[in-house]
């Protein structure tokens, strides 16, 4: 059981949270995007070995904000509120 | 085996407190104290189990939670627990000890016949034998022969386990030497510290072994720590097993209770761990080493020591260490002859004269039936013998250092594998950490608590400082006679030799094909024995083989204590209407619906019969129905309508305050997520009336795109869903029932037309009134404060009984709603469902502004043309309903493939036929067309029609 550190409640159980997606995986806007660019939005991860930034959501407060973490020995380097890079804009 | 209870001695036993229960029908006699072990071994009884898969006989092994052979189903006022180890487990007056595996009784099994087919019943046999026809033939009678302890079905807890959460500065796992030190060095330094230990009694070596700290004889040093601690308010649970070791420093343990309450789930984060675990002594590989009589050395210390119980009267100890002439010397004095068999050329330089050494001799057999009777050793002299201690050396009990991902490291000194490089805010310390003397395992102790120590003197043993001299004693490949290896699972050397000729050489792929060390007792004691053997077969050192991966449960933990109160009502809690209680009173019949519960149908008649009743009725004249579950999430702000315009498919931006918009809302991926009504209170607010089993989703995703993409202070997001009641009144006398309400505001149909919403007061409080339906029919949904609903609801009922008002149960209503062609997502739609599937075609497709799933609906398969669509299935009048779940099918290239699915179907009373809702493929283009439609291997035909079957001009809205 990880601890998480939500930037609004302090350190939290990791069953308190939910995974929301890759942090900077930026939503284009538009019909004319291309099929190609929509699909990577929708459908393509990274799934890094090692380092990862990744969006989260606590639901107990219900605040979204992006966790840096590492894959594989789960350690937790830090949290901020979502930022210009998660915003998508 | 002759064991007995000595007239004295035994540390943990309370001679004045006899206490007796049966095994196997026969009464034991023992003391409180004892625990089922020392309580059988001291009766006597050498056979108290049968084996896995041979049916071998089985007597005691060791005297703690390493026992292979115990296992016991032990039946009392608690209820039954199958398969605990009786070296565990307090004996206790009047309960009822089975052993496990064995028919009638462990004694006289009678499929002890099995094992002198044993050569024709090697590793795998039965996978390989029973192939053909089909191996679910054979299965049922071979578990039947094979198994472990037997559950109670009808068992159930008398109460709930607890479950705690607790914070400390260290956790110590282990209170023998080792861990006492580090507690009371973190103690003393001023900080929290909790100290857990398996056994009831702290103290682990010291209890049993000679030891003197600081001067004081070794278990009395223990008492005054653990008082020491005790009294600064420290944490020490005693019977508390460390099970798992999870990530970011969670320890979970299992406490077990003596007075009969369900154990305890502990869940400790420690600022930091220390593991101080100890080892367990191995078993020694010579043929039959298995029968019973034959036990740990230091089980045998620890028996006559603690329980005073004599384990034999003739007795050969087999070692290759020096751990064992304590045993073997405290045996002698107690009266028994001692005779020391030690592989060593010297043996022990400490041994006494009370004991008979044979130095640089091995044991190669065992003798004996169900009853050790004697040893022959390697020089083919034989001695006779009613027991035989065995130490094979120490394996340092690394299990939560190796599940903290902890790296192992082989040690040649010690032939064992201890913790390798150290993980941070974990110490290891004492036997698990390859320490020996005392003074070494209270140092390694002290050391262990890292920076939470305090710099007070570390303690020092002052007696006789323990050795340990071991050398290699591994099992090796073409022995004569049957090894064993793992006693629990059936496994002897010749076993591990013929996987490693079936080229299964790793130590993962030897574990699951001969099951080594994956019964109950993982191993504990027959692992290192086990790799040492398919190292020394494939020519390989025990560091290269390596170990299998250390995996949580230490030992196995109850479901019950696992689950604690999230069992029965409380696995999955449902959410309840403010108005249940009324409900109730008026016959409703309560079922669960996407976690609400809800009124199915009401006045407890014949299901079917009270559900068309109430259809037909509602359709008369005026029905009520309680719809408090629909999503009420209100959207505040600013920018509140961009927010909905780019949350829904339609345009929402355009809606007028006080009025409501039906429209859905998407996935990125294009699909139907949810759809409902919003309603506009004023410019900047809005009510997203989501279905009710999608309000928690639904809120969860404004609020992602609230952050995402507006911002905190563009929009205020709120679920009032559970503050709010909402009843509904629907019929073509709805207007004349709410009227009589006196809501104070004005019904007729150009100030509150359909899709309009207005505000009223009920008893003083605000009620807001929207002229919405699901059913077709003119109807009001009126949202009250949910606390002051009863009242609402009671008027609605008086009002309601001149117009003959009928209540609605949910089922009811399906009809009502099915109809009408109105979906139910989820139901009516699946994972593929676009908005033009449900023939609402494009309204947003070509406007400039953004919405959520937007560009999936240009793409190719978006706008393929053999896409399901919704459409209705019309059946001649007399025929039965459809089955929901049939297949539309057709037979093309002369296969049989499926075109669709009916989604909803039911008997309409008001049409007096059935309706059917279906996804069809290119169904929007097909009505009139009649087609196959397969449930269960009968085929029928049904008609495609538009998905309204109802009033499909729609004037009953406005009647």
């Amino acid at each position: 059981m990880q601890l998480f550190p939500c930037p609004f409640c302090g350190p939290r159980e990791e069953s308190e949270f939910h995974y929301g997606g890759e942090a900077g995986n930026l939503r284009p806007d538009g019909a004319d995007v291309t099929a190609e660019r929509w699909a990577g939005y929708l459908h393509m991860r990274n799934n890094p070995k090692g380092a990862t930034r990744e969006v989260w959501v606590h639901m107990t407060c219900g605040e979204f904000f992006a966790m840096s973490r590492d894959s594989v020995n789960h350690k937790v380097s830090g949290s901020s509120v979502l930022g210009e890079a998660e915003h998508g804009r | 085996m002759s064991a007995s209870r000595l007239a004295t001695g035994g540390s943990d036993i309370d001679r004045g407190r006899p206490l007796s229960f049966t095994f196997d029908g026969r009464r034991v006699e023992g003391f409180a104290g004892d625990t089922i072990a020392s309580a059988l071994l001291a009766s006597g009884q050498a056979v108290v189990g049968r084996s896995f898969k041979y049916h071998r006989p089985r007597g005691i092994w060791g005297s703690g939670v390493e026992e292979p052979n115990a296992l016991v189903d032990v039946d009392s006022a608690a209820g039954r627990v199958p398969n605990a180890r009786a070296t565990t487990v307090q004996a206790a007056d009047g309960i009822k000890v089975r052993s496990v595996n064995a028919s009638p009784t462990a004694e006289t099994d009678r499929n002890a016949v099995l094992d002198r087919f044993a050569r024709f019943l090697p590793a795998a046999f039965y996978y390989k034998t029973f192939m053909w026809p089909d191996w679910h033939l054979f299965e049922p009678r071979i578990r039947a022969m094979a198994g472990l302890g037997i559950v109670d079905p009808d068992w159930q807890p008398r109460q709930v386990s607890d479950q705690i959460n607790h914070h400390c500065d260290v956790l110590v796992v282990g209170a023998g030497p080792a861990g006492l030190a580090a507690a009371a060095s973190a103690a003393a330094a001023g900080h929290s510290v909790v100290l857990a230990d398996d056994r009831t009694h702290p103290g682990g070596s010291l209890r049993h072994r000679a030891g003197e700290v600081d001067g004081v004889e070794g278990r009395a040093w223990v008492e005054a720590t653990v008082a020491r601690l005790k009294g600064a308010g420290q944490l020490v649970l005693s019977d508390t097993t460390a099970f798992g070791l999870y990530d970011h420093h969670l320890v979970a343990l299992n406490q077990r209770h003596a007075d009969g309450r369900p154990d305890t789930l502990w869940r400790v984060r420690p600022r930091r761990i220390v593991l101080a675990t100890g080892a367990i002594e191995r078993p020694v590989p010579f043929a039959n080493n298995d029968l019973p009589g034959i036990l740990s050395a230091d089980a045998a210390l620890s028996y006559l020591r603690r329980d005073g119980v004599l384990v034999g009267r003739d007795i050969v100890v087999a070692t290759n260490n020096d751990s064992a002439y304590e045993p073997a010397s405290a045996l002698a004095a107690a009266g028994a002859s001692v005779t020391m068999v030690d592989c060593r050329r010297e043996g022990d330089a400490q041994a006494k004269s009370d004991i008979r050494v044979l130095a640089g001799r091995t044991i190669s057999a065992a003798r004996g039936r169900n009853a050790v009777q004697g040893v022959q050793l390697d020089d083919g002299t034989t001695l006779a013998a009613d027991c035989v201690l065995v130490s094979g050396g120490w394996t340092p009990t690394v299990h939560l250092f190796s599940q903290a991902k902890g790296k192992l490291a082989w040690s040649d000194q010690l032939a064992a594998f201890i913790p390798g490089e150290a993980i941070d805010g974990i110490g290891v310390a004492g036997a698990v950490a390859g320490t020996v003397s005392l003074s070494d395992t209270l140092a390694s102790g002290a050391a262990a608590a890292g920076d939470f120590g305090s710099s007070s003197p570390v303690p020092r043993g002052t007696g006789v400082e323990a050795t340990l001299g071991v050398v290699s004693l591994w099992p090796k490949p073409k022995a004569s006679g049957r090894v064993w290896i793992d006693y629990q699972s059936d496994v002897t050397a010749k076993d591990i030799e013929l996987a490693a000729r079936e080229n299964f050489v790793s130590v993962e792929h030897l574990k699951r094909y001969i099951t080594l060390g994956m019964a109950t007792d993982q191993g504990k004691t027959s692992n290192l024995n086990g790799l040492a053997l398919l190292a020394d077969i494939t020519g390989r050192g025990i560091p290269e083989v390596g170990t299998t991966t250390y995996r949580p449960p230490f030992t196995p933990v109850p479901f019950a204590s696992l689950a604690g109160p999230r069992r029965g009502s409380m696995h999955a809690p449902v959410r309840r209407l403010p108005l249940e209680a009324s409900h109730r009173a008026s016959g409703g019949v309560f079922q669960e619906y996407g976690g609400w519960l809800r009124p199915a149908y009401y006045g407890g008649g014949e299901a079917g019969a009270s559900i068309q009743e109430e259809a037909r009725r509602a359709r008369q004249s005026v029905a009520l129905f309680d719809g408090s579950t629909l999503g009420k999430i209100e959207v505040i702000g600013p920018r509140a309508a961009e927010f909905v315009d780019f949350i829904y498919y339609n345009t929402m931006s355009t809606l007028k305050p006080g009025h409501c918009r039906y429209g859905f809302m998407l996935s990125e991926n294009g699909v139907v997520f949810d759809d409902g009504v919003l309603v506009r209170l004023d410019e900047h607010r809005f009510i997203v009336s989501c279905s009710s089993s999608h309000v928690t989703a639904v809120h969860a995703r404004l609020e992602e795109w609230r952050q995402d993409r507006f911002g905190r202070d563009a929009v205020c997001i709120h679920n009032a869903t559970a503050q709010y009641a909402t009843l509904t009144v629907s019929g073509p006398n709805a207007r004349q029932v709410v009227e009589a309400l006196e809501l104070g505001a004005a019904l007729d149909d150009a100030s509150l037309p359909h899709m309009a919403v207005a505000a009223g007061r009920f008893a003083g409080d605000e009620v807001r009134i929207a002229r919405v339906s699901f059913t077709g029919d003119r109807s009001y949904e009126i949202s009250i404060r949910a606390d002051r609903a009863e009242a609402l609801w009671a008027r609605m009922q008086h009002e309601g009984r001149a117009f003959d008002a009928v209540l609605l149960g949910l089922e009811s209503l399906m009809i009502l709603r099915a109809e009408k062609g109105y979906i139910v997502i989820g139901k009516d739609t699946d994972g593929t469902t676009m908005p033009h599937d449900l023939g609402v075609a494009g309204p947003r497709t070509k406007g400039a502004s953004e919405f959520v799933g937007r560009r999936s609906l240009f793409t190719e398969a978006a706008n393929s043309t053999d896409r399901n669509q919704l459409v209705g299935l019309a059946l001649r009048e007399g025929e039965a309903p459809l089955a929901t779940g049939a297949h539309g099918v057709e037979k093309r290239d002369g296969r049989l493939r499926s075109i669709g699915f009916v989604t909803s179907s039911y008997q309409s009373p008001a049409l007096g036929r059935p309706v059917a809702l279906a996804l069809i493929e290119r169904g929007a283009a097909r009505h009139g067309e009649t087609i196959d439609v397969q449930h269960l291997g009968v085929v029928r035909q049904a008609t495609i029609v538009a998905p309204c079957a109802f009033d499909p001009e729609g004037r009953r809205l406005h009647a």
